[in-house]
């Protein structure tokens, strides 16, 4: 046994975090610990490495009772831990974020570089980590980043590698590749600690499972021969329906309609190119493709916040090409944007006042603003999309991720738009948040909306959308049905493959 | 009692936000006294001294509202500014340009018979105007060009300061043997003597209703809606179908056209005219300590505009008293100022001591 927790209790005020917990790791596996977002899962694992004193419990390592105080301790005894928002210096390189407080010097003090490139030339290569040590960390991808805090912990002497939601941020291909890695880590006999809330994942990757609800331990369970629906039912406590049954789609009247778009992005290259589609009345549609590949562009033109360098856009026979954001809205587009905290919501603004945000003139007569409507409204979006915790009166910043996301895709259900645009609107959302916004969204399809589906997740894609249009280098490259999808379809049209494109 | 429970959560929070500045003020005024200690000089004849200045008579007291009405306004332009997060270092000049156009008005235009009472009301509102026009190209070359309104708005006071010299050297006085401007006729005059023997003026009601107005703005309509929403998120703002670029140019419009008010009354209710003047005058300057002090609320800047206002016109008699020196009133304007604007530092402090309180996400 490398690691076991005994009975470890965390309080945060009145809120019990980690309700005696115990927890056994076994060297050599992968153990996926599962839990809804607040569930205590980063909590135990911050305690594990140093970074909060448990209130009760014992922690013991190797068989001998340890007391882990801070991070140094926990690195040295081997425990290493990759969070979920990277700590590498941007401006250097990458052998110099690996190196970063354990520096290969000389004897006379001065940096050894060359050395250390070798060294972490070597671990890469030892661990199929490809990295390049001169690259600067500004410059390579989210997915090349997590390497290098991995290679970090590695090159740190960590036997037990804790992965705070590591997929979060990672493509489909960089997640089969970090895949590989874990396995090859676990060969070599290191051990792997994986904080996740995705079901696949757990199957995909773990040995073992430790369920977390609330704080408390639920169950530790082989993976092999566990199944979706049994893992989830454990997480939140009740059956959850993670497929959501949906009738054919009755497709109608066109609501937009996209002529010949293009658009360029931030630095001025072509992002959208000669993008052409259709959203009729009573569908889903949804938009794959990997991050990047014009879907944010797009989406920008389409809701008046970029404008396209030519083509239109129609939405209801009404041309909206580069009109500003309140036109568009007038003509009765909703938009649940990517960024819920930079787009979606005034995070220092309390949810009466969100409930407004993008309509704030109607709550108004001859500019006087009434606050009862915006609490009306506020409350009708609480009651209706099940906000916790009710509370018109707190600021959108005091609610969890989930909660955030009930009120933008309330407000702007509720406001009965006919095109609603959903990007990623259950990014980073746990499972019963998840099935939540879902159900709505087939629901407004089914009360005769046009919905426009971007996600990067291809399950939300397939479970989701009529029509799937696969988005690649800013081009629409395929058309496929819903019901005709397949991963490995999808994922070879989304790389560029794919001939009947 | 859920409406009894609101107000009390009201009034908690209400405390909350200035336990802040209260506290700096108090931590201000110790260092202040450990000044004055170190000085050498009694701490407790300065404190009679100030206590008197503030507070010994009506007049005296009079006299800390007439130093408090253009912190107000200079408070309010900054904190309103502010709001849109805009940092509006620009009130100097515009507070100057507005003199100059209530002198315009109040010197050379004469009111109808009858028609008196609309002479200050339109003086004002030429200095508004004046003010309106100076804040808002700072907003407009901001969203137009994306000039940092802070550069942009010290160069614009330099101009107004240079403008309004010439302007009065070449138009405004009768000739060079006189250091001010021909003198407004007494029709512009805002009324003096609120306080007996004090000079305190009507002006201090056009403070105070700008603060409702102002507070009003901000927080009944629509357009403070879309002010503090661009403050706040810019990114949220123009996603809900706000114009930042409007939002940008209006709260300048508006920020310098309470600034301007600061001129105006100050010019209709004390000098009666516009004198020369080689520097910028640094009302606009407290107005952003005032501002910060303040919380940016309406209510704390009238408080702030109080506590600095009684700093201002109890120096010279603290001087005369226990020959505390100027300097010592300034080191405590610095230190509460600082001690507000380290507020972070706090948050800071607290967090640390509260470190296992806050949960990781």
């Amino acid at each position: 046994m490398l690691l076991r927790l005994e009975g470890i209790t965390k309080r945060f005020g009145s809120l019990v975090a980690n309700d005696h917990i115990d927890l056994e790791v076994r060297k050599g596996e992968i153990h996926a610990l599962l839990g809804e977002n607040g569930a205590g899962k980063t909590t135990l694992m911050n305690i594990l490495y140093g970074l909060y004193t448990p209130d009760e419990g014992r922690i013991f390592w190797k068989d001998q009772e340890v007391k882990i105080r801070n991070p140094r301790q926990a690195i040295d005894l081997g425990i290493g831990m990759v969070h979920q928002h990277f700590m590498l210096v941007p401006v250097f390189t990458v052998a110099e974020n690996i190196t970063l407080g354990k520096e290969v010097a000389r004897r006379n003090h001065l940096l050894d570089m060359k050395e250390a490139r070798r060294q972490v030339l070597e671990l890469s290569q030892r661990f199929g980590l490809e990295v390049n040590p001169d690259d600067r960390i500004e410059s390579i991808s989210v997915g090349q980043q997590q390497r290098v805090e991995i290679l970090k912990a590695l090159y740190r002497g960590a036997e037990l590698l804790i992965l705070d939601e590591p997929t979060a941020v990672l493509t489909p291909q960089e997640v089969e590749e970090l895949g590989k890695v874990m396995k090859r880590l676990v060969a070599d006999g290191h051990t792997i600690i994986i904080i996740t809330h995705k079901l696949k994942e757990v199957l995909h990757l773990a040995d073992r499972v430790t369920v977390l609800r609330r704080g408390k331990k639920i169950a530790t369970l082989d993976a092999a021969g566990q199944s979706e629906e049994e893992l989830a039912r454990l997480m939140v406590g009740r059956e959850v329906v993670l497929r959501v049954d949906k009738k054919p789609a009755e497709p109608k009247e066109v609501v937009l309609q996209v002529e010949h778009l293009h658009a360029k992005n931030d630095r001025g290259a072509p992002a959208v190119q000669d993008v052409s589609f259709q959203v009729r009345a009573g569908e889903i549609v949804g938009i794959a493709g990997v991050d990047g590949n014009g879907q944010s562009e797009l989406i920008a033109c389409l809701t008046g916040l970029r404008k396209p360098t030519a083509g239109r856009v129609v939405v209801n026979g009404q041309d909206v090409t580069g009109q500003s954001p309140r036109r568009i809205r007038e003509a009765g587009v909703g938009h649940i944007p990517e960024d819920r905290q930079k787009r979606g919501l005034v995070l220092n603004f309390t949810v009466a006042e969100n409930a407004a945000l993008g309509n704030h003139r109607a709550f108004a007569r001859r500019g006087v603003l009434s606050y009862q409507k915006m609490v009306d409204e506020a409350k009708r979006v609480i009651s209706e999309f099940d906000v916790r915790p009710p509370r018109y009166d707190y600021l959108a910043r005091s609610l969890s991720g989930g909660n955030q996301q009930k009120v933008i895709v309330g407000r702007e259900i509720l406001r009965n738009p006919k095109l609603l645009i959903a990007v990623q609107p259950t990014r980073g959302l746990d499972v019963g948040a998840i099935e939540f916004i879902h159900r709505n969204l087939v629901a407004e399809r089914d009360a005769g909306r046009a919905v426009l589906l971007v996600s990067l997740e291809l399950d939300e894609i397939m479970n989701l959308a009529d029509r799937i249009l696969v988005m690649y280098k800013g081009q629409v490259v395929a058309e496929v049905p819903g019901h005709e999808a397949t991963e490995e379809k999808l994922g070879l049209l989304m790389m560029g493959g794919g001939a009947g494109a | 009692m859920p409406e009894e429970a609101r107000w009390k959560e009201t009034l908690k929070q209400g405390l909350r936000t200035f336990a802040v500045p209260v506290l700096a003020t108090v931590v201000g005024l110790a260092v202040g006294i450990l000044c004055i200690i170190v000085a050498g000089k009694d701490p407790v004849k300065a404190a009679q001294a100030f206590v008197q200045a503030v507070a010994g008579s009506p007049r005296m007291f009079g006299n800390v509202l007439v130093s408090t009405i253009p912190l107000i306004f200079t408070g309010l332009a900054v904190a309103f500014a502010y709001r849109a997060g805009l940092f509006n270092i620009g009130v100097e000049g515009q507070y100057l340009v507005a003199q100059v156009a209530t002198v315009v008005v109040g010197v050379w235009w004469t009111p109808p018979q009858g028609f008196a009472w609309l002479h200050p009301i339109l003086a004002l509102a030429a200095g508004a105007v004046a003010g309106a026009i100076w804040g808002g190209i700072v907003g407009l070359l901001k969203a137009w060009k994306g000039v940092h309104e802070v550069i942009n708005s010290i160069m614009m006071n330099w101009i107004a300061l240079f403008l309004c010299d010439w302007l009065l050297k070449t138009y405004l006085r009768p000739d060079n043997s006189r250091a001010s401007s021909y003198d407004l006729q007494e029709t512009a005059w805002l009324t003096q003597g609120l306080i007996p023997g004090s000079r305190l003026h009507t002006g201090i009601w056009i403070a105070l209703a700008t603060a409702v107005v102002v507070w009003f703005i901000l927080f009944k309509t629509s357009l403070g809606y879309e002010i503090r929403a661009v403050g706040y998120s810019p990114g949220a703002a123009e996603y809900g179908g706000i114009s930042v670029a409007k939002a940008l140019i209006l709260t300048m419009a508006i920020s310098g056209a309470i600034a301007g008010m600061a001129g105006s009354v100050q010019t209709m209710g004390l000098n009666h005219r516009f004198n020369e003047t080689s520097t910028l005058v640094g009302y606009g300057f407290d107005g952003i300590a005032v501002a910060l002090v303040g919380r940016l609320h309406p209510v704390g800047v009238c408080l702030a505009a109080l506590l600095f206002g009684a700093l201002d016109a109890s120096s010279p008699l603290m001087q005369a008293m226990a020959d505390v020196p100027k300097a010592v009133v300034s080191i405590v304007q610095g230190i509460v100022i600082l001690f507000v604007a380290a507020e972070s530092l706090w948050n800071f402090l607290q967090k640390r001591s509260a470190k296992k309180g806050v949960p990781a996400a």
